[in-house]
């Protein structure tokens, strides 16, 4: 029983609760963010840490007996992914201090992030189906609040796709849930994984398995379910676009691993060529859409969902190699994102605006912000020894090793289109001569500039060192896909069902 | 009963779908409430268990205790109306702002931030 695991629950909790409070004065609440942040990173560090030896880590809310009460569980997946979210959500506070105007932070613009981080860590650490809904929903409420804060006009329209997309995603969650119960009789994750094993009809099975793809693929914005991503994500500020595209669909990807990696397990099978075949529509879709786009932030929009393809082709490759190399990527993609996100917005912030026509010529006046973004899309693209390198060969070779050249192949040329797409915000912001004196316009402060750099200096420090990386990903894929060790971490040797058994008598 | 609710659940879908394709935003806000209903109708269905045949509950001697209903569906249901409860006062809000903002309740209007 390791009651810690609810501390980056407990933390971001408290923390978005005095938000509130010291909402007038700004420093305090800056510092609120700041520091609660900062204790989940470390947390999150030291999960990292202990996880990959001692496996599985597990609490019981209340004290209550696994298959009855909610449990936190921590596998290889869980702790990476809290300190991703607490990392990530670090970078965006301090770009946000530069960034947000005091408007935005008099209207709890920090308890809502700290109620982002809080639902995207309950998600990543709970080991109950049910609860899963409701961290989404927190999770949720907050990126609403977050996205139509300000309440311009297109804020307004965007967020409205927004909210009503992610709220059909959700209701065919809880629909999924609600069938799951009635098939399984239970909603711990281990317990159904158990009772999954052993309960008998195909058919059933396979539908809930199209229900939580359909539910989960939407937060994702897996192609065809990704049409309210680019028509809201480039209208908040430029920070909350970042988190949202580090955070919100990767929770989406998360939670498909961890439905199909641990409860539906024998559904991977039927699934897997489709996953596949999706990945490989999602990645393609997604980064010719960014073709006809002239904004910075909207061809990054539609790059989000293009990566996305990457991670649920690690999923439809239907192993634990296959989890693994798409963790990696997922965890590359979630940094080098955001770091485009933070680097594309400082220039949309100097210049006003992000259209690539009314842009040019930050190369000669912010060198450093150009080459940060030129590393970032090296990265993105792929291109050694940056981490994007490092991701897309795992996948690729994994891809290889299991006969499945085709989306190999689609995963390979798709990075030559994202470098080409990404090519054209370099030309366009940075290389091209500016029709407008570029000496005019203010310079980037360094508080834009640093978030986005020390995540690209992440990356190269990822593909630099990736062995530690790939090792750890390695046994969180297998911890991800290993049913029995699950099990056995949250109800004990003999299983959930003789816990189960054992009460009743 | 189950065939009733099986019906009820089915024509609960059909209505919001109707609804949600409909080009108004005030249909779609109405569909989306009409689906967590069917959604919340439908875990209560899930509730007395083909499967398990009684609920969580056990009586002295290990037999489930006669006349009780599964306790846990309601509560699922309990937390899933609340959150729909607070989210469909936050649409309605949302769409309310929007309304006047774009100056319109036609789905197709809403395409600005669509738009190249």
């Amino acid at each position: 029983m390791v009651f810690h695991l609810f501390i980056p629950i407990i933390t971001p909790m408290i923390g978005a609760t005095l938000a509130v409070f010291f909402n007038r004065q700004r420093i305090a609440a800056r510092a609120i963010a700041l520091i609660s942040v900062l204790i989940n990173l470390g947390y999150g560090l030291w999960l990292m840490s202990v996880v990959p030896a001692s496996g599985p880590l597990v609490a019981q809310a209340s004290g209550w007996l696994a298959p009855f009460g909610i449990s936190l569980v921590a596998d290889g997946m869980s702790a990476l992914m809290v300190m991703l979210a607490a990392l990530l959500m670090l970078t965006t506070i301090v770009y946000s201090f530069y960034s947000v105007d005091y408007e935005r932070e008099r209207h709890f613009y920090y308890p809502l992030l700290l109620l982002l981080l809080l639902g995207v860590s309950g998600a990543f650490l709970t080991g109950d189906l049910f609860n899963l809904y409701v961290w989404f929903e927190v999770l949720l409420v907050a990126s609403f609040g977050l996205i139509t804060l300000g309440g311009s006009r297109d804020q307004l329209e965007g967020g409205l796709k927004y909210v009503v997309l992610n709220l059909l995603g959700s209701t065919a969650f809880l629909f999924g849930c609600g069938l799951m119960y009635g098939f399984a009789g239970t909603l711990n994750m281990a317990h159904i994984a158990e009772r999954m094993a052993t309960l008998s009809n195909p058919g059933l099975q396979t539908a809930l398995a199209g229900i939580f793809l359909f539910a989960f693929g939407s937060k994702a914005a897996i192609v065809p379910l990704f049409f309210w991503l680019p028509s809201s994500y480039h209208t908040p500020p430029v920070a909350v676009t970042a988190i949202f595209s580090g955070l919100m669909t990767k929770v989406g990807v998360y939670a498909l691993y961890r439905v199909f990696g641990l409860l539906l397990q024998n559904e991977l099978a039927v699934y897997g060529p489709w996953l596949t075949l999706l990945a490989g529509l999602t990645m393609v879709i997604g980064v010719l859409g960014a073709v006809a786009q002239m904004n910075v932030r909207r061809i990054l929009s539609f790059h989000i969902i293009s990566q996305i393809g990457y991670s649920i082709m690690g999923l439809g490759l239907a192993s634990a190699a296959g989890l693994a190399a798409g963790l990696v990527f997922t965890a590359h993609v979630m940094i080098v994102k955001m770091a485009l996100f933070f680097i594309g917005g400082a220039a949309e912030q100097i210049n006003g605006t992000g259209d690539l026509k009314k842009m040019g010529g930050l190369a000669r006046r912010e060198p450093l912000l150009a080459l940060f973004w030129f590393l970032g899309i090296l990265s993105l693209a792929g291109i050694p020894p940056l981490s994007g390198f490092i991701g897309k060969l795992i996948l690729l070779q994994v891809g290889v090793s299991q006969q499945a050249y085709l989306i190999t192949a689609v995963a390979a040329g798709t990075s030559i289109l994202t470098f080409f797409s990404m090519l054209k915000i370099w030309n366009e912001v940075f290389w091209k001569k500016s029709y407008e004196d570029v000496n005019l316009l203010p310079r980037v402060p360094l508080g834009l500039l640093a978030p986005g750099a020390a995540l690209v200096i992440l990356s190269v420090a990822l593909g630099l060192l990736a062995g530690p990386l790939v090792d750890y990903n390695t046994i969180a894929g297998q911890q991800a896909f290993d049913r029995g060790a699950y099990i056995t971490a949250v109800c004990g040797v003999d299983g959930c069902e003789a816990v189960y058994r054992a009460a009743l008598k | 009963m189950i065939i009733l609710l099986a019906i009820a659940i089915g024509s609960l879908f059909g209505g919001a779908t109707y609804l949600m394709l409909r080009r108004s935003v005030v249909k779609l806000i109405l569909g989306l409430i009409m689906l967590s209903h069917g959604v919340n109708l439908l875990i209560f269905t899930m509730g007395d268990g083909v499967r398990r045949g009684a609920p969580p509950l056990v009586d002295a001697n290990g037999q489930p205790p006669a006349g009780v209903a599964d306790p846990l569906v309601q509560a699922l249901i309990l937390t899933a109306i609340v959150i729909s409860f607070g989210f469909t006062a936050f649409v309605l809000a949302l769409a309310y702002r929007s309304n006047q903002a774009v100056g319109s309740d036609d789905l197709d209007d809403l395409s600005t931030t669509d738009r190249l």
